[in-house]
């Protein structure tokens, strides 16, 4: 699994001396303060925004609060690039809005530009928010009233209680899922490229498609592992000895109901979230779709589109979720520096752009093939072709190396919410490891699983330069449609295979958190 | 569903070598282009018997798993925009030459390679376009006077990262040696331009009047103007009195692995020909490389001009050095 990102460190081994020093001379700089910038910002939006959102619908009550309660989830299934775009469209110089703002007020008005830095965070605030939200939310319900009720015992307030009890206790969560929006942020090419943003990634594309050179496109991808690694070691030194873990049928926390203003703001809140994250993105969107003439919304052979996509997440999920599950568990049973670092390792992928990381698993994988296609030749004698490049497990593989760390982050920090004691309990009542597995660790972590194949399952619908590499023919999905028109510059007749994407997104998300309300 | 699921994968998986042959065997296109071919490609397998079958990709990774399956690819013919592609793909030895008497005499000499690896399909002009309401088109000369001071504030461009400035800029190092060209790009880097992704998003704003005048592909603007003919947004013909406005190709080659290398050659030689090539006209708006086919009404409007008739491999050979030239000029 860390065959990939073992290729990319290979790429070190030629060196590519003046392009770094063309680099050095001219914007590594601005290039490495651009990309801290932006996992710093995103990181602190998503952490804000996410956490008091999950904190709202978890301990308080309001008008409303069972719809947002899941839709606020539903940003997760809107693509950065859609996003930007849409918001480019909307509030651009030329978009409606500035358009009548000038009509009204006069020519010389304008918005701030959103192609800054400012809008990138914020376009990835709004769509990444929900990996924060989503973990935080099953952590601040788990830890539930007990952690309150001592924490007032005490005599804390609500809200100090939150602050000094609830807000550490779930600490995992809330890092682990701050940790995979600034991968995301990092990974990110399709939005920098449209704000005009420069980032690594961003100039990882620039050395491969400008100066052609691959390798030294590698090696600066491979700075972003390097910023990994130190934000890695921030978190663990700042976490240090302490271990976090629930009691283990802790009750549900009591709401308190909101009223009057409190209400409305809370209402106010959370719509606005919902508002610019969703329903605007979406409804841009459809108007684009409707704007166009019905025979060039869609192509011949829509339906099949939504169906390879649907699969191709369902197995992704599966895949990915259980191979999380493996390597989580296996840390839980023998915990040892080399199993964390191992797991820590093959997570990194998340934090590469794609595109690299499907070169690292292509490469491999076409010289196994080519091997085998030899070796099949020199028994048949025929000339067979190659079956593992551009083929179904070829962009699964890829999927697994690059969505691993949504896997396992979220599955580790289900499964080390639970107190070791409960393993030793079932352990000394004769159970073997599976049974524990079974009949202890995953009941109590399903809301993780869950949260867990949901994010797997959106990640591979938005997935597109791995797909679009490794894909044997005919084999296409939404995201690939979505590409194939706006890298013509054809929003209007991207629109619908966009929605669909957001729409095939929504499956998981509604049926998660439909069996999440169906435990309670 | 888990069962049932993989077997479903495991189908994909068969299905995908396995995908029958016509009568006239089949043709295995890696494609970068992704607009505008479908016509003709259905007109040649109707007339052929031929199949074809494209997958699409960015030129970069393409270019990346061609490389990786080796003398083992499905890829017959590769097909791209932009002769920087080209010319970058002959040169890690992905494609064969090609001798045939019908592409050299439909594609005219300097949208081929010198070596016969790769063939120009269809021509975009890179040049000015201007708001006339907000300027005057004896304003406007060439693509380096957009560095006067006069355009200060006024000026839309596209990212330097963008393929298709690249070429501009490596055709320009050619044609003015590099310390020339950098002068160029540091003086539209004065004028402080408006760095827009996307030449739709460039006629847009130069429509709205968030810039006066900008530089685009040529279809682009003919697809806004067959869109909304009322587009305020002019056509001007860079270079005329010089060295003659920038052109771009599309094109493709036959691998060098080919396994259907007949019928490759067979496919090329129908797109270089005047039925596939009035079909590119019409349906992406771009100028037709075989001179004898009509372009279409749109851009027949903005008359016959003068094309840079530099080869565009220099596109591929100085693309490099345009990236750094770029980022040293302080162009983004």
């Amino acid at each position: 699994m860390a065959l990939p990102v073992l290729v990319v460190l290979g790429s070190w081994h030629e060196p590519a001396a003046d392009v770094w020093r063309h680099l050095w001379q001219t914007q590594l700089g601005e290039l490495l303060a651009n990309t801290l910038l932006l996992a710093a910002g995103v990181g602190a939006g998503t952490l804000l925004v996410g956490a008091a959102l999950a904190w709202l619908v978890v301990a308080y009550d309001f008008p409303g609060r069972r719809v947002f309660e899941w839709a606020l989830v539903l940003p997760l299934a809107m693509p950065a690039y859609v996003i930007g775009f849409a918001f480019l469209a909307m509030f651009d110089f030329a978009g409606p809005v500035q358009t009548a703002l000038r009509a009204l007020l006069g020519p010389g008005v304008r918005l701030p530009d959103l192609r800054a830095g400012w809008g990138v965070v914020l376009m990835m605030t709004l769509v990444f928010y929900p990996y924060v939200y989503l973990l935080a939310r099953v952590a601040f319900r788990e830890h539930g009233r007990t952690a309150l009720e001592v924490a007032r015992s005490l005599g804390h307030s609500p809200q100090r209680a939150f602050v000094t009890v609830i807000l550490p206790l779930a600490r995992p969560a809330l890092v682990a899922g701050v940790a995979l929006a600034m991968m995301e942020a990092l990974a990110d090419f399709g939005t920098v490229s449209t704000f005009g943003y420069r980032t690594l990634t961003e100039a990882v594309y620039r050395v491969w498609t400008g100066m052609f050179d691959r390798t030294a496109a590698t090696q600066v991808a491979s700075l972003l592992l390097l910023l990994v690694l130190a934000l890695l070691a921030i978190e663990r030194a700042l976490r240090g000895r302490r271990r976090f873990t629930r009691a283990p049928r802790a009750a549900e926390l009591p709401r308190r109901t909101l009223a009057g203003w409190r209400a409305a703001a809370a209402v106010a809140a959370c719509g606005a979230v919902l508002a610019l994250a969703f329903v605007l993105p979406v409804a841009e969107l459809i108007a684009w779709a409707l704007a166009l003439p019905a025979e060039q919304r869609a192509r011949r052979g829509f339906a099949g589109l939504v169906g390879s996509t649907f699969v191709l997440a369902a197995a992704s999920a599966v895949l990915v979720g259980a191979l999380a599950l493996v390597l989580a568990y296996a840390r839980r049973l023998r915990p040892s520096r080399v199993a964390t670092a191992a797991a820590q390792f093959a997570s990194m992928g998340y934090a590469l752009p794609g595109a690299v990381i499907a070169v690292g698993v292509l490469a491999p994988l076409a010289w196994v093939d080519r091997a085998l296609a030899a070796a099949a030749e020199a028994l048949v004698g025929h000339r067979p072709g190659l079956v593992l490049t551009g083929s179904a497990v070829a962009v699964l593989f890829a999927y697994a190396v690059r969505f691993l760390a949504v896997g396992y982050q979220t599955t580790e920090s289900a499964l080390g919410r639970i107190p070791p004691t409960l393993d030793e309990a079932a352990r000394s009542l004769g159970v073997t490891m599976r049974g524990a597995l079974r009949r202890v660790h995953l009941p109590l972590m399903r809301g993780g699983i869950l949260s867990a194949l949901t994010l797997i399952w959106v990640e591979t619908i938005k997935e597109l330069p791995a797909t679009l590499l490794l894909r044997p023919f005919g084999l296409k999905t939404l995201a690939i449609e979505v590409w194939e028109r706006t890298s013509e510059s054809l929003w209007a007749e991207a629109a619908l295979p966009a929605l669909a994407i957001v729409g095939v997104g929504l499956v998981p998300l509604l049926l998660g958190s439909r069996l999440d309300a169906g435990r309670r | 569903m888990r069962p049932r699921l993989l077997l479903l994968l495991a189908a994909l998986t068969v299905a995908a070598p396995a995908a029958t042959l016509g009568a006239g065997g089949e043709v295995v296109i890696y494609s970068a282009r992704h607009y505008g071919q479908e016509p003709a490609f259905e007109e040649f397998s109707r007339q052929t018997g031929i199949q074809i079958k494209t997958l699409n990709g960015e030129a970069g990774q393409i270019f990346e798993r061609l490389r990786a399956e080796g003398d083992r690819t499905p890829a017959d013919v590769l097909l791209t925009v932009d002769a920087g592609n080209l010319w970058n793909a002959a040169r890690a030895g992905l494609l064969s030459p090609v001798t045939s008497a019908e592409l050299s005499r439909n594609i005219p000499a300097h949208l081929r390679d010198p070596e016969a690896r790769w063939v120009g399909l269809t021509m975009r002009a890179r040049t000015i376009v201007y708001n006339p309401r907000r300027v005057n088109a004896g304003e406007l000369s060439t693509y380096e006077a957009l560095g006067d001071p006069k355009w200060k504030g006024r000026l839309c461009l596209r990212t330097s990262g963008y393929i298709y400035n690249q070429s501009l800029l490596a055709t320009m190092i050619r044609r003015h040696g590099e310390p020339r060209a950098e002068e160029i790009v540091r003086g539209w880097v004065a004028n402080q331009p408006t760095l827009i992704a996307g030449d739709t998003k460039i006629i847009e704003a130069i429509a709205a009047g968030q810039c006066d005048v900008g530089v685009v592909n040529s279809y682009y603007l003919a697809r806004a103007l067959k869109k909304d003919p009322s587009t305020p947004v002019a056509l001007f013909w860079a270079n005329q009195q010089t060295t003659g406005t920038h052109v771009n190709v599309s094109g493709a080659g036959v691998t060098a692995h080919a396994k259907n290398r007949a019928n490759a050659v067979r496919l090329l030689e129908y797109l270089s020909g005047l039925q596939a090539q009035q079909m590119f006209a019409d349906t992406s708006l771009e100028y037709p490389a075989n001179p004898k086919a009509e372009v279409n009404a749109i851009v027949k409007a903005w008359g016959p001009f003068k094309q840079d008739d530099v080869n565009i491999a220099a596109a591929g050979e100085f693309q490099a050095a345009a990236t750094r030239l770029a980022d040293r000029a302080g162009y983004k």
